[in-house]
């Protein structure tokens, strides 16, 4: 009756939490990365999410847990530790912010790594619960850590809805924002601790590595769609979570198909398919856009030349040669194919097998835009 | 433990290797402002390893690194394909195009490659305590590690390419207007240099893994950056830096029995940290003794200034007492204090019996400061 995974969401206790769980992470990461994409911070996220590494293992040899709260939390003060030295470098020194980016990310994960061997040194196998952040590792989630995205999502997300006006102000129009008294840099680290929350609670299904992919591409291919921030915002979440859901049934149905990949994929089909067919702005329309404008333009360089050639023979439209257009034109243009467009249109009609002429209509339209580039003062 | 064995001067001779010639295409990174397309490309070879690997069937081939290599220059032509579609912007770009080539990178490795060697760990974290096992033979003659054997032909390209392309590369990393203009193709040099840092991070991750290659590209330029202006100086610099790092690195790793290429760029961070607090005029304990210095020398040309305007004129008994300093020039009793006595040690001013007399040199001073 139903396909089996419509039921199995309903009944499966794996396939459930790891179905609720991608659609969590992704309406929560792809609508909190709106701003920083639109703030060219998209790689700030790459960041972070590196970075968090050794918060999540310090996290885990201080208290001996692997409850998935701590370990966040530990994720998120150092992500937060990460991004406050990437503007202190950047602020205090001369060194740029990729170089910045880079350099912290790579440090704080190699510090990171060098805990990890710390970990695994011990007996039991307490490292293995901590492997799969590198990675994630969808299956391993349980309802703990459902709930805990649940929990911490949901608080970032009403945050972000509560000073969604503010947000907006301080990332759009700053200095209207200063001139309104508002604590504008605060806002700004609020912001980034939304997005710093926003990356750890990803990290058990979709990995260190991968995270920063869940930020970034909602909002891109949401961006494509509509210029209104809300809307996009609003896109980039269901964008995420349709991307975490499909990612996640596609590795629970498929064999070694990991997770975390898998939805990232699933992410860049949806970016692919909205840069070439969103409407507006997307390739596709863009190129029809142009062809059909190239096109227009030819048949107006054809029109012109017919008209002039019978403004030349003093009415006597027995007809023009292609061959006569073709030397007019200097080969610019493909002066049949205008010529059946001009046909069509109903401004030229054929007169013999190689011989056009311009109809009345055309000799009309041949004029009028004759005065359009005078006006234009264009000299084509 | 100072003893060391073949195979640790062998490990350590790799990491220096590699080290160095990370850090010489990374001087042009940080640069270029395009530090963050190393994190890019040496996540995103990882297909082309994989699928080069399938087909040779062999970690250590050459083959692997022409796959990745091209992969690392895919990686930098759809950023700019994107780019140019004027969609997305180049940052989001970039955060678009690895993560995806990862992801089938992984998924590649999970559904095919199960059970060969070749394990996402070490891809990303790299295993350089393995290194000498893996050697090269020549006609029967050990030639040493493969890694090393490679490593070193990639710094020796690195440098050629360096050396040979000096003059342009400088040119075009810091006015690439003028560099098109005088005929050196900016787009040509751009790939040469992403070619290389594809080939190096490719030859560099099997030793030390993907995101610590992103350490030793970034890492030294960033802090050889803090330490000079030029870039002669910064290339040999990070080159020494590199060194200083694989070596500390290596016996920090060893001392603390803990991942080599996790402490190699936890020393990149704690040398940075060092230099970023001590550079000798760009560190932040050096500007903040300039910042105070500037602030007595201030100090004391005010005071000389006052002390010249009212030299041998009646004023002068009232004007030149301590204490009036704190109504005149509107100082705080315990700042004036400290001025005058600053002012004193410098041999600005004298003073007798609470009176302050500028010396010949004070004098000077304050009428060079009126004249500028």
């Amino acid at each position: 009756m139903f396909p089996d995974f419509l039921t199995d969401i309903y009944s499966d206790y794996t396939i459930r939490n790891i179905t609720l769980g991608a659609m969590v992470l992704g309406l929560v990461s792809g609508s909190l990365g709106t701003f920083a994409v639109l703030r060219r911070q998209s790689l700030l996220g790459d960041s972070i999410s590196h970075a968090v590494l050794p918060g999540i293992i310090l996290a885990f040899m201080l208290t001996g847990s692997r409850d998935p709260l701590i370990l966040i939390l530990g994720a998120a003060i150092v992500g937060w530790l990460a991004t406050l030295s990437i503007m202190a470098i950047v602020n205090t020194t001369r060194i740029k912010q990729d170089a910045s980016l880079a350099l912290v990310l790579s440090v704080f994960f190699g510090f990171g790594m060098v805990l990890m061997t710390f970990v695994q040194r011990q007996p039991d196998a307490a490292a293995a619960g901590l492997q799969r952040f590198l990675f994630g590792q969808a299956a391993a989630i349980i309802w703990d850590d459902v709930r805990t995205m649940l929990l911490i999502g949901g608080a970032a997300m009403a945050v972000f809805l509560l000073f969604w006006k503010e947000f907006k102000l301080v990332v759009f129009d700053r200095a209207f924002a200063f001139s309104l008294g508002m604590p504008v840099r605060r806002f700004d680290v609020l912001l980034t601790t939304l997005l710093v929350i926003a990356i750890v609670i990803g990290l058990q299904t979709v990995g260190v590595i991968l995270m920063s992919a869940m930020v970034v591409a909602p909002a891109a291919a949401a961006r494509q769609w509509t210029d209104r921030l809300g809307l996009v915002t609003t896109l980039a979440g269901l964008f995420g979570a349709l991307a975490g859901v499909t990612g996640a049934l596609i590795s629970a149905y498929a064999a070694r198909m990991p997770t975390g990949p898998t939805i990232v994929l699933c992410l860049t089909a949806i970016v692919l398919f909205s840069l070439v067919l969103a409407p507006n702005r997307g390739i596709l329309w863009a190129w029809v856009r142009q062809h059909r404008q190239s096109r227009e333009l030819r048949s107006r360089v054809v029109l012109a030349d017919l008209y002039w050639l019978s403004q030349q023979h003093a009415g006597d439209d027995s007809g023009h040669s292609i061959a006569t257009l073709e030397a007019m034109s200097a080969g610019r243009v493909a002066v049949d194919h205008g010529l059946e467009d001009l046909e069509q249109a109903g401004l030229a009609e054929r007169t013999d097998e190689e011989t056009w002429t311009i109809t009345e209509r055309g000799r009309e339209q041949a004029i009028r835009d004759l005065a359009e580039e005078e006006r234009e003062g264009s000299d084509v | 433990m100072f003893d060391l064995s073949t195979a640790q001067m062998e490990i350590q001779l790799v990491a220096i290797v590699v080290a160095v010639a990370c850090a010489l295409v990374g001087v042009f990174l940080v640069l270029r402002q395009m530090a963050m397309m190393s994190d890019a490309i040496t996540h995103s070879i990882l297909p082309g390893i994989v699928v080069a690997f399938f087909i040779v069937q062999d970690l250590s081939s050459p083959f692997l690194i022409i796959g990745a290599a091209a992969t690392g220059v895919l990686t930098v032509s759809l950023v700019e394909l994107l780019e140019r579609t004027r969609l997305v912007r180049e940052d989001a770009a970039i955060g678009i195009v690895f993560p995806a080539l990862f992801s089938i990178g992984v998924i590649l490795i999970a559904r095919f490659a199960r059970g060969i060697h070749l394990d996402l760990d070490v891809v990303l974290l790299g295993e350089i305590a393995f290194v000498p096992f893996n050697r090269t033979e020549i006609f029967g003659i050990d030639l040493g590690p493969t890694a090393l054997v490679m490593m070193s032909v990639i710094l020796l390209i690195n440098l050629i390419f360096i050396l040979l392309f000096y003059k342009e590369l400088k040119l075009a990393t810091f006015d690439t207007g003028l560099a098109a203009a005088l005929g050196f193709s900016p787009a040509l040099i751009h790939y040469g240099l992403m070619s290389l840092v594809s080939v190096t991070a490719v030859g560099a991750f099997d030793a030390v893994g993907a995101i610590l290659v992103v350490a030793l590209i970034v890492g030294p330029p960033a802090i050889a950056y803090l330490l000079t202006d030029q870039l002669r100086l910064m290339l040999v610099y990070s080159a020494g830096i590199g060194v200083v790092v694989a070596v500390l690195g290596y016996w920090m790793a060893r001392m603390l029995d803990a991942s080599i290429a996790g402490s190699m760029a936890s020393m990149v961070g704690i040398i940075f940290v060092v230099a970023y607090l001590l550079a000798p005029q760009r560190g932040l304990v050096a500007s903040y003794l300039r910042r105070r210095r500037q602030r007595w020398e201030f100090a004391g040309i005010m005071l000389a200034i006052h002390l010249f305007n009212h030299e041998g004129l009646p004023s002068a008994e009232q004007e030149n007492r301590v204490e009036h300093l704190q109504d005149h020039l509107n100082w705080n009793p315990d700042f004036a204090d400290r001025a005058v006595r600053w002012a004193e040690r410098n041999r600005i001013i004298v003073r007798r019996n609470s009176h302050l007399f500028l010396t010949e040199e004070g004098r000077e001073q304050a009428r060079e400061a009126i004249v500028r």
